[in-house]
């Protein structure tokens, strides 16, 4: 990893805990627009958590399409979908 | 239901834990992963291609074929996307009525800031995709940035603004023009006398010594498709938003 | 403790996917089900590119030997073992923009399905079906007679 060895526990647990949070919490609201952009986030995580690991292309494309493009046409579609979600 | 599911993914879940003492240690050098397909690859990019970057290399030239198709996936979603939604504007709603009110963005700065924004997206967009045989990059993320600008100017302006400077009829051309163009190189080496999609047989167009030349065909037919690949991904981005945020009328959007 | 901290990667990707997995199927709205959708693909791809990972190996791009600024081969070093393992993040790299293509399908067809039943609900929309299909049957019936 390209980390150095010393500070890779705190922030790798750090960036752990916030992917399985952010995922965790899109699903939960009831708002779609609220889902949609957390969404953005949770991707956005992965993107730094590939970047640790080594795979700078894969990060590249995930922060272009998940955290940019993936986002967006989930907030095109919950903008006219005008209801909330009932779970 | 939810119980139901809940007690359904915690069992699969328990599973998968079970088989992971088969699984290698994170970071292990010597995994079977790590060790012979991939150290043939590092090992001989360098040699017979002249690209630095072995993701690029790899992805453009010794697995070319997963990239045409990956690209002729993204081909066929834009069309399946413009035969379910795309309606006459004129349409009225069965049952949903009217669509949320259209509130054209107000005041100066979105404008502005877009302007100022977009042109320097799309010239870094372009040197992503070209300069993908040295730096992280290549024509995927270079398309994708390039489609982000359009959405961009879509979003802060009205639909239509953006739909002005890539009408319909050219974004529907250049979908299938980008897969045409990466098929069509491999087409090319087929003329030549080589493979299908084997670059080294465009080596009497370069001239010079035939080895190295073998070598710079390489090197240049992985930017052609590399273009190709980029014009696809770029219009098929804009195209979906387009059709998804106006729900297929393409006279209004967010 | 041992065995978790060798194995860790693997247990965020099992978290992920049983989340994923658990909103496809248990959760009620159809946005919902493609958000789930996505987590799902993104904890597979996570699983590959973690598998490629190395202790100490840097980025697959080749690097210039000390002092050398020529574009040959004999400028690059080769040597495999410092660099990441490329070809699980090739793998994934279509993968990625498969997913995003599939995504714009998926949410096209709720767009669509929303249209046609006013919901996005999939309880509702399962009432609405079979309330159609019992509308249909007398009709059915006339038909034949």
């Amino acid at each position: 990893m390209i980390w150095p060895q010393d500070l890779i526990w705190t922030y790798d647990f750090t960036l752990l805990v916030l992917v399985v949070a952010t995922a965790a919490l899109s699903l939960a609201l009831k708002d779609l627009m609220g889902a949609a952009i957390v969404f953005g986030t949770y991707s956005f995580f992965m993107c730094l958590l590939w970047t640790v690991m080594g795979a700078v292309d894969v990060a590249f494309t995930e922060a272009a399409v998940g955290a940019g493009v993936s986002t967006v046409f989930f907030i095109a579609t919950a903008y006219n979908i005008k209801k909330e979600a009932k779970d | 239901m939810k119980a139901l599911s809940l007690l359904l993914a915690l069992f699969v879940g328990f599973l998968l834990i079970g088989v992971l003492d088969d699984l290698p240690a994170w970071g292990d050098a010597k995994s079977p992963a790590n060790s012979y397909v991939s150290a043939y690859y590092l090992k001989n990019s360098m040699e017979q291609t002249h690209v630095p970057n072995v993701v690029t290399a790899v992805l453009a030239d010794y697995r070319g074929f997963d990239t045409m198709f990956e690209t002729g996936v993204v081909f066929v979603a834009v069309i399946g996307i413009m035969a379910i939604l795309r309606r006459d504007p004129k349409e009225e709603d069965s049952e949903t009525g009217d669509r949320p009110p259209h509130a054209p963005p107000e005041g100066f700065i979105l404008g502005v800031a877009t302007r100022f924004i977009v042109p320097f997206m799309q010239m870094f967009a372009l040197y992503v995709i070209a300069h993908g045989h040295h730096s992280p990059g290549g024509g995927f993320q270079g398309g994708v940035i390039l489609g982000a600008s359009l959405i961009l100017m879509a979003m802060t302006g009205e639909l239509e603004s953006a739909l002005d400077r890539m009408r319909e009829k050219w974004f529907i051309v250049l979908v299938a023009g980008g897969f045409l163009l990466y098929a069509g190189v491999g087409l090319g080496c087929m003329f030549f006398g080589g493979n299908f999609l084997d670059y080294s047989a465009l080596a009497p167009l370069l001239g010079g010594d035939p080895k190295a030349a073998a070598i710079m065909a390489r090197y240049h037919g992985m930017l052609w498709v590399e273009i190709g690949v980029a014009f696809t991904v770029m219009s098929s981005m804009f195209a979906i938003f387009a059709y998804l945020s106006s729900d297929g009328r393409m006279d209004r959007g967010l | 403790m041992a065995w978790v901290e060798v194995h860790y990667n693997y247990l965020l990707v099992i978290i992920l996917l049983m989340t994923g997995l658990w909103a496809m199927i248990g959760k009620n709205n159809l946005i919902k089900k493609c958000i789930g959708m996505c987590i799902f693909q993104n904890a597979i791809i996570m699983f590959y590119i973690s598998m490629g990972a190395k202790k100490g190996a840097t980025i697959p791009i080749l690097k210039h030997v000390p002092g050398a600024h020529g574009h040959g081969p004999e400028s690059y070093i080769s040597d495999p073992t410092i660099y990441a393992n490329p070809l699980t993040q090739i793998l994934m790299l279509t993968a990625i923009v498969v997913g995003v293509a599939t995504l714009g399908m998926a949410l096209t067809l709720v767009q669509k399905i929303y249209r046609e039943y006013g919901t996005c609900e999939e309880d509702e929309i399962l009432n609405c079906m079979s309330e159609e299909q019992d509308h249909e049957l007398p009709l059915q019936d006339e038909l034949k007679a």
